[in-house]
């Protein structure tokens, strides 16, 4: 019971430990802490989406999990998930559609983007607009954003 | 925005847990999937001394069918709820809620047990399990209480759980083969909560209804049995004049209060509209699982 806590985890593959303030939220202990720049704070209670990451291959909002909370986890950011290469064919996808409205929901939309695909190989337009609707934010229409992952969800099926 | 400073504390068992919540009395808060909470926190709506982890308690884990009942640990995630074979096929009103319920990445940590111990007035679940009639099984040092849905339920963001109370599990009847169900809601943006919204469950008598329970939420101070459209339409077809008689009984049921979508005219229009849906639904016998 104590306002500091010691956690170890797994950020991006690499282990890591640290003493976090119990109220640190994950978003900030990657930023602050750790340097990890590409997950973004936005409306940090949860609305906005900007901060979607995966805790334990599961999407999440960094905003709404305690660091403190995840001694053993495994979390990935944008960081992790663009140098593996994963979700290269999205990257790409969002640029060639010129996909970045303002861009600072950029980061989290890709995560969200991402674990549509890999549970719904084949998804319809609405179906995109469903899963990215946590991470709506306030410019514009999406529908570059739609577009582009349309395009990397066929190009998937077509490999 | 920044949440105030607090002690954190993850006991590895329930009796653990019930231990430091009984001895650190009020200052204390459970922290679930800490979806509410810890926006309530970043607000600094709540200011709690220490937060008591409960997110990864095994006896708060797992769905298991217990003879006629479902039972569903309160730790469960909305996102397990929704997958979860037994729920579909025992309480398919509760899997089909789920896409109801915030968006992905909230479903993936909020719970089933934080949702019903917050009784936000315009969630799901609550809704979902005074419309089934589950009973809410709490635990403390002095043993087991079993908390009927309708007595759980006690107003705005309250219920009868005590204070050294934890909600441990969730039973529901498990439907039988000719129960129906529904759940509708309106909301500006998917995902958002609900501006009104209603969860039903039905039995069915030849080809009509049998009971019926019409929930509201969104347009209360709880989730709200309308008693009144559930007797116009029980023990008979679901006729275009017997539901038009529910949706005037919902005059007397609901008394919604205004907030930030509109004033009580509109929600009382909406209450209409999601109960004829559902309605729509029951009539055509759809259902998601056998």
């Amino acid at each position: 019971m104590s306002e500091h806590i010691d956690i170890t985890l797994t950020v991006n593959g690499e282990r890591v430990t640290a003493r976090v303030e119990a109220r640190r939220h994950l978003v900030d202990f990657l930023r602050l802490d750790l340097g990890l720049m590409g997950t973004h704070v936005g409306c940090e209670h949860g609305v906005c989406g900007a901060c979607t990451l995966r805790v334990d291959g599961e999407i999440v909002r960094g905003c709404l999990v305690l660091a403190a909370s995840l001694d053993g986890a495994t979390v990935q950011t944008i960081e992790g998930a663009s140098d593996t290469g994963e979700i290269r064919d999205l990257q790409d996808a969002f640029i060639a559609r010129n996909a970045a409205q303002c861009g600072f929901c950029t980061p989290g939309m890709l995560m969200a983007a991402a674990d549509l695909l890999a549970h719904t190989p084949s998804p319809s337009r609405e179906a995109i607009r469903e899963h990215l609707s946590g991470n709506y934010c306030r410019c514009t229409g999406y529908q570059a954003i739609v577009d582009a992952v349309e395009t990397a969800a066929r190009t998937r099926a077509k490999a | 925005m920044k949440a105030p400073r607090f002690s954190y504390v993850r006991p590895a068992s329930l009796p653990e847990a019930l231990r430091l919540l009984a001895d650190s009395g009020p200052d204390a808060r459970l922290l679930a999937g800490g979806q509410s909470l810890l926006a309530a926190l970043a607000f600094r709506l709540s200011d709690p001394q220490l937060l008591i982890d409960i997110s990864r308690l095994p006896e708060l884990k797992g769905v298991a069918r217990v003879g006629d009942r479902l039972r569903i640990g309160a730790g469960t995630t909305h996102a397990a709820l929704g997958r979860d074979p037994l729920v579909a096929a025992a309480a398919p009103l509760l899997a089909e809620a789920v896409p109801h319920i915030a968006h992905p990445a909230i479903r993936n940590r909020g719970t089933i047990g934080g949702s019903l111990a917050y009784a936000d007035p315009a969630a799901e679940l609550p809704a979902c399990v005074l419309a089934l009639e589950a009973e809410l099984i709490a635990h403390s040092a002095a043993g087991e209480r079993r908390i009927r849905a309708a007595e759980f339920f006690t107003g705005l963001f309250s219920t009868a759980l005590r204070p050294e109370e934890i909600l441990v599990a969730i039973e529901v009847p498990a439907a039988a083969a000719g129960d129906r169900h529904a759940i509708v809601e309106v909301a500006r943006r998917s995902g958002d909560y609900a501006m009104a919204g209603v969860a039903v469950a039905a039995t069915t008598a030849g080809a009509g209804v049998g009971t019926l329970r019409p929930v509201f939420f969104a347009l209360g101070d709880g989730p709200v049995l309308a008693s009144g459209a559930a007797r116009a339409l029980e023990r008979g077809p679901l006729t275009a004049e017997r539901i038009a008689a529910a949706k005037a009984a919902l005059s007397a049921d609901l008394d919604p209060p205004g907030d930030l979508h509109g004033g009580p005219q509109m929600k009382r229009h909406l209450a209409g509209v999601v109960l004829e849906r559902a309605l729509a639904r029951i009539g055509s016998g759809e259902r998601r699982a056998a």
